[in-house]
């Protein structure tokens, strides 16, 4: 690379651990501000000396009951929509990797489509009908929701994982001595695996994100999610929110999405890219 | 490498027998994705011709098409379509541009690898209202440091105040948010186009402008009209950034925003389901322009073409 590229490179690093760091290290600083301080008005980036509020804020998320309540609605909800739809999506993925048959394209289509369906369209029936048989403001009110956007997200991305794998590798080791079971178990399960974890980690970050569903089909803690709590956190005034508090509790909500995003940045990448791409 | 020969069995056989497997195993999501998709929506529609109003169920009365004379003939429902538009076009041109920077230099980078692909998943992890309440913040003449930090702009300037500063600034979180994902598609199609063609080009003399738009921008067709396509989709929808940033206020609106209100806030179901069909709708129309615009290749896309 010639010296000018190199600086280029450089500065390009730089400016994109800036673009994606500020706003994350903006949320930590503020979530550190004594309320004081921040209703009093005090711009600027860092908490002033006798601004700062050290653990104050976050010990006032953790104690409230709400917050904690959405939590667990959240990592709830969340695990049981993945989970429902990475099996789901792996049986439909796995047919259309491995077998001829019609309709495969169909399958396909719908995901897509239903992939760039706008969701709020589906809030007022779903509103409606939930109340009607009483699915509103309850877990399974959000989960099967929920399979609207995860199942086509699912289905695309293993549906390119599958396609990778070697599959006359199974018949292979059948051929070896191995037993049906045995051959997929050693062979497939392993190759597949890695895919399947992939799209488990891209579910749960679409519906632990989902805020729409969340705020329209749930009406107290029974069931609402974290986005929605946050957003009804303190009144409805726009303008007017307790901006330290919330910072925290945005903190706590989203260190276990950045550590999940640290482990496996990987397999994420790898999952995004194969699933809009390649298919 | 010794092929396989699978043993031999009555073809018509097996693929009967295909057939059945792979329909069997798609069954549970074909039929999933109908319930909680087309049967709803569905409902929408059957919906949308009737005046119904949860806070008075028993009026419920058919009115035909009225309620959506009533949304087309609002300059509402127009200013909100148009706001959703302004808000697609800029945000996905922005997005492209900076998407792009980014794609090259991840692809260009030797060192510290993944660090820079571990930060740029950041963004994409962090909840969109989250985002959406770190950008409001920072733009806060109250609290925030955008004021401080911007040359020109006063320190009292208030930029929810007005509709230009307020959609500027739920666009820069949108951008904020989307730009890594942009990004990993484009360097995903950048992965693509083969070096021997760069290098060919260099050595005829073409210079790093002219190989950016003769070899590689060509090659990567494929991958930057995908992109466009989902991004401009996604932003259609917004919503959450608004929800929090601005509530609608200033005329800032989404079509979205509006089809909620009308449906959560005011439990006007009928006129509620008729934007409903209408905001899918105008989905369709936007991806219908931008693969018949851009001529997107979908199975080409997906290396079946």
């Amino acid at each position: 690379m010639k010296p000018m590229q190199k600086v280029g490179v450089v500065l390009g690093a730089l400016l994109i651990l800036f673009w994606c760091l500020l706003p994350v290290a903006w949320i930590i600083s503020l979530s550190f501000k004594t309320q004081k301080s921040v209703e009093a008005g005090s711009p600027g980036f860092l908490p002033s000396d006798s601004g700062f509020a050290g653990w104050e804020n976050y010990s006032s998320v953790i104690d409230n009951e709400q917050f904690r309540r959405a939590i667990i609605n959240s990592i709830g909800i969340s695990l049981i929509a993945t989970l429902l739809s990475v099996i789901i999506a792996t049986l439909a993925a796995y047919a259309i990797a491995r077998l001829e048959f019609k309709g495969k394209r169909f399958v396909l289509t719908t995901a897509l489509v239903i992939a760039m369906f706008p969701v709020v369209s589906l809030v007022g029936p779903l509103f409606d009908m939930w109340r009607a048989i009483g699915l509103y403001d309850t877990w399974p009110g959000l989960i099967i929701p929920y399979m609207s956007f995860t199942l086509p997200l699912a289905i695309w991305t293993l549906s390119a994982f599958f396609r990778e794998i070697p599959w006359e590798m199974e018949q292979a080791a059948q051929v070896d001595g191995a037993t049906a079971w045995q051959a997929f178990r050693k062979v497939i399960v392993p190759l597949a695996a890695p895919g399947v974890f992939t799209a488990a980690i891209l579910t749960f970050f679409f519906a632990w994100n989902d805020f729409v569903f969340g705020i329209s089909l749930t009406s107290t803690e029974a069931a609402r999610p974290i986005p929605a709590a946050l957003s009804f956190f303190v009144g409805s005034d726009p303008f007017n929110r307790p901006a330290s508090l919330l910072a925290a509790g945005a903190v706590v909500s989203t260190v276990p999405i950045v550590i999940i995003v640290l482990l496996f940045q990987r397999k994420i990448v790898a999952g995004l890219t194969s699933g809009a791409v390649k298919g | 490498m010794s092929t396989y020969v699978a043993p031999r069995v009555d073809q018509s056989d097996r693929t009967v027998a295909e057939n059945k497997l792979g329909r069997l195993l798609v069954a549970p999501a074909i039929i999933l994705m109908l319930i909680v998709t087309a049967f709803p929506m569905l409902r929408a529609l059957w919906l949308s011709v009737y005046d119904y109003s949860l806070t008075a169920p028993d009026d419920r009365s058919f009115v035909g098409l009225r309620n959506y004379t009533t949304a087309l003939t609002d300059s509402l429902f127009w200013s909100t379509t148009l706001n959703t538009v302004f808000i697609m076009v800029v945000t996905v041109a922005v997005e492209l541009v900076i998407g792009f920077i980014f794609a090259m230099v991840m692809h260009r980078i030797i060192f510290a690898r993944g660090v820079i692909r571990t930060s740029i998943l950041i963004p994409y992890g962090i909840i969109t209202v989250v985002s959406g309440f770190a950008w409001q913040f920072a733009f806060s003449n109250n609290n925030g440091f955008v004021n401080d930090w911007l040359p020109l702009v006063g320190a009292d300037f208030n930029w929810f105040g007005q509709y230009g500063s307020a959609m500027a600034a739920i666009m820069v979180s949108e951008i904020w948010k989307t730009t890594p994902f942009m990004s990993l598609l484009l360097l995903a199609g950048l992965a693509q186009v083969s070096e021997d063609m760069i290098e060919a080009a260099k050595v005829d003399g073409a210079s790093w402008w002219q190989r950016l738009w003769k070899v590689i921008l060509p090659n990567m067709r494929s991958a930057i009209m995908v992109a466009v396509l989902f991004r401009a989709l996604d932003a259609y929808r917004i919503f959450d950034n608004i929800f929090v940033m601005t509530a609608g206020a200033q005329g800032t609106e989404s079509v979205s925003f509006l089809t909620y209100r009308q449906v959560i806030e005011q439990f006007q179901l009928g006129m509620g389901s008729a934007l409903s069909v209408l905001l899918f709708l105008s989905v369709l129309v936007v991806a219908f322009v931008i693969v018949k615009v851009f001529r997107v290749d979908l199975a080409a896309a997906r290396r079946e073409g």
